[in-house]
């Protein structure tokens, strides 16, 4: 089960003199789902293309299934479905013959191709979209299609940019249990995120990058356990009033982070803390005691927070 | 591990030269144009069919009735109509070729991302790039044989060398459409496409389609007669007059150059577009 699916060293892309990513380290094991969280720019997706075979790196080593994605390009895809972060379904093909072309492309005979549709439609539920225009799909269905699509070629490797990007709640957890079923079926998946609970939820370990580089990494228990503390209060006193109060708070609790809409304790017990701050006579107009979560970690180590 | 069809399928061609930009499927792509032809693109396929046909019935026969008949260049007379007929057979194998492999191959590349999607799967870019102009030949081929079967019950082409201007056509394309394709590879906007029909226009006007070149000084037929356009014209005016001479070779030789300068081009772009 420890066996290295994706293996990268020093990693680097430039964009021209611009680094995008800038010399990172990771590995990824057989049916491991791995998780890449950071800010927008933080050199994910880049990352992710490179892996994918469809963008060459400019230095540092990279192997995926023992070989270099440079060298083995089409070989390398064949084991890869990816979802890319931008939408690129074929918009002059109804959903049915999107599915039937894309599995025609690795090659699959039609035979084989058309026995799985009925299966995808179901996944992407999109039964009744069959022989609609892609045009004519929501932002969603479009997004259900897409990871539909990446699934024909029964991959080894799923490679998922923001996949729930632009779905309502109820098709992201359908979409969760998927993946999930998936993965105990033995498929490794790399999946992008900016939603933590999606991260918890799915990743079994995960790195957090900010500027092209790694700033952590670990299982989302981990990282919680070694940058926050086990709970945090959130306290509002009105957006004018939140940096004042800061450092009449700083005192209380572990760690503190202002936002602009809110103050963030970070302590072992929250609700001490709010008794301790509603002792010393401050009355915050609301208040919530919860447990840390990726967030928090995402906040300490990017400085910056997801829900601005 | 279990090895999916689709693993088996590329190891196939594993080890063989070229491995890493073609996978030997450029007919899926092709596949995937007619599906897409089947339900969209109609309207494309006739305007490109019916222009040419208009053109010749305005100027052919409405222009051709005060010009009688014309000197071909090689002396003898035809009517106006048989003289312009192969130039817009030529026009339309290149604006038909000109059009797949710049606005469509611009709007796949850039704006639908199509191409990316083609290789994000075990495709190689060469497939795609053949995929894509062989339909763009494809469809001369269908443009050129409507044309003919229009204008040959006309009378329009007196000698049966005449039919070799179908194949003559689909070089015309593939020259058009592989050049095309690598320029195309540079743009990137939609404004900078104009400058191809910047060149197209005045190509299209002077190259001898509806006047002998003989009506430019000496020094300007030369120059005209190194263009793509009016090469294009002479190989399938002299094929569908018959006059045949070893002249015609050249021109085919022209397109040959041309393709292989356009394929070169194009195949090192293509790194540079897909990969980046
Ligand atoms: N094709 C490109 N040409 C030039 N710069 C690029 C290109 N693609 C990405 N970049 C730059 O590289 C950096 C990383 O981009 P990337 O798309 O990998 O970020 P990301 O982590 O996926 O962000 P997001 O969360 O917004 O998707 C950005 O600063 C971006 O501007
Ligand atoms: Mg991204």
């Amino acid at each position: 089960m420890s066996e290295n699916l994706i293996e990268v060293k020093g990693l680097t892309k430039k964009y021209g003199d611009f680094v995008a990513v800038n010399g990172i380290d990771f590995h990824v094991r057989k049916s491991e789902s791995f998780g890449f969280l950071g800010p927008n720019g933080a050199g994910k997706s880049t990352t992710m293309r490179i892996l994918a075979a469809t963008s060459r790196r400019t230095s540092g080593q990279v192997s995926v299934l023992g070989k270099d994605p440079e060298i083995y390009g089409p070989q390398i895809r064949a084991h890869l479905g990816v979802v890319p972060q931008e939408g690129n379904l074929d918009v002059q093909l109804t959903v049915t013959e999107n599915l039937y072309i894309y599995g025609r492309y690795f090659g699959l005979s039609s035979k084989f191709i058309r026995s799985k549709i009925d299966d995808l439609l179901e996944f992407a539920q999109l039964v009744d979209k069959r022989d609609v225009k892609v045009e004519a799909l929501s932002g969603g269905m479009k997004r259900r299609l897409i990871i539909a699509r990446s699934l024909v070629s029964e991959p080894d490797i799923l490679i998922l940019d923001e996949p729930t990007t632009g779905l309502d709640p109820q098709a992201r957890h359908i979409l969760w249990d998927r993946l999930f079923r998936l993965k105990e079926d033995g498929m490794t998946l790399l999946i992008t995120t900016h939603y933590m609970d999606e991260a918890e939820q799915l990743c079994d370990r995960l790195i957090v990058m900010d500027k092209g580089s790694i700033m952590s990494e670990g299982s989302p228990a981990d990282l919680i356990k070694k940058y926050s503390t086990k709970e945090v209060l959130e306290v509002r006193f009105g957006s004018n009033r939140n940096a004042d109060m800061a450092p009449t708070l700083q005192n209380l609790c572990d760690r503190i982070e202002v936002l602009p809409d809110r103050i963030l304790l970070y302590a072992e017990d929250a609700e001490a803390v709010l008794e301790d701050i509603i002792g010393a006579g401050h009355h915050p107009n609301t208040s919530l005691v919860r447990r840390s979560s990726l967030e928090d970690v995402f906040l300490r180590l990017t400085g910056r927070s997801l829900i601005e | 591990m279990l090895l999916s069809a689709a693993v088996a399928i590329a190891e196939r061609r594993s080890g063989r030269l070229g491995d890493k930009y073609y996978a030997g499927r450029s007919h899926i792509v092709l596949e995937r144009s007619l599906i897409a032809f089947k339900s969209s693109t109609w309207v494309v396929i006739v305007t490109g069919f019916v222009e040419p046909v208009l053109y010749l019935l305005s100027f052919g026969y409405g222009v051709g009735k005060f010009i009688g008949s014309i000197d071909s260049g090689t002396g003898r007379m035809v009517s106006y109509a048989a003289f312009i007929a192969p130039g817009l057979l030529a026009t339309s194998a290149m604006n038909g070729a000109i059009y797949d492999s710049t606005w469509n191959v611009f709007f796949k590349l850039r704006e639908s991302r199509l191409y990316h999607a083609m290789l994000a799967t075990s495709l190689g870019p060469l497939d795609v790039a053949l995929g894509e102009i062989a339909w763009a030949l494809l469809r001369g081929l269908i443009y050129a044989i409507g044309f003919m079967a229009v204008v040959a019950p006309l009378g329009l082409i007196p000698s049966w060398w005449g039919i070799l201007a179908i194949p003559a056509a689909v070089l015309i394309a593939f020259g058009f459409a592989s050049i095309g394709m690598a320029i195309t590879s540079y743009f990137t906007s939609f404004q900078q496409m104009s400058l191809v029909n910047i060149v197209l226009l005045p190509m299209f006007l002077f190259s001898g389609s509806f006047y002998p070149l003989t009506v430019f000084p000496g020094w300007v037929q030369g120059m005209i007669k190194a263009l793509p356009l009016s090469q294009a014209i002479q190989l399938v005016r002299g094929l569908t007059l018959g006059a045949i001479n070893v002249g015609l070779l050249s021109h085919v030789l022209y397109f040959l150059v041309m393709i292989a300068c356009g394929l070169f081009i194009t195949t090192r772009r293509l790194d540079a577009l897909f990969m980046r």
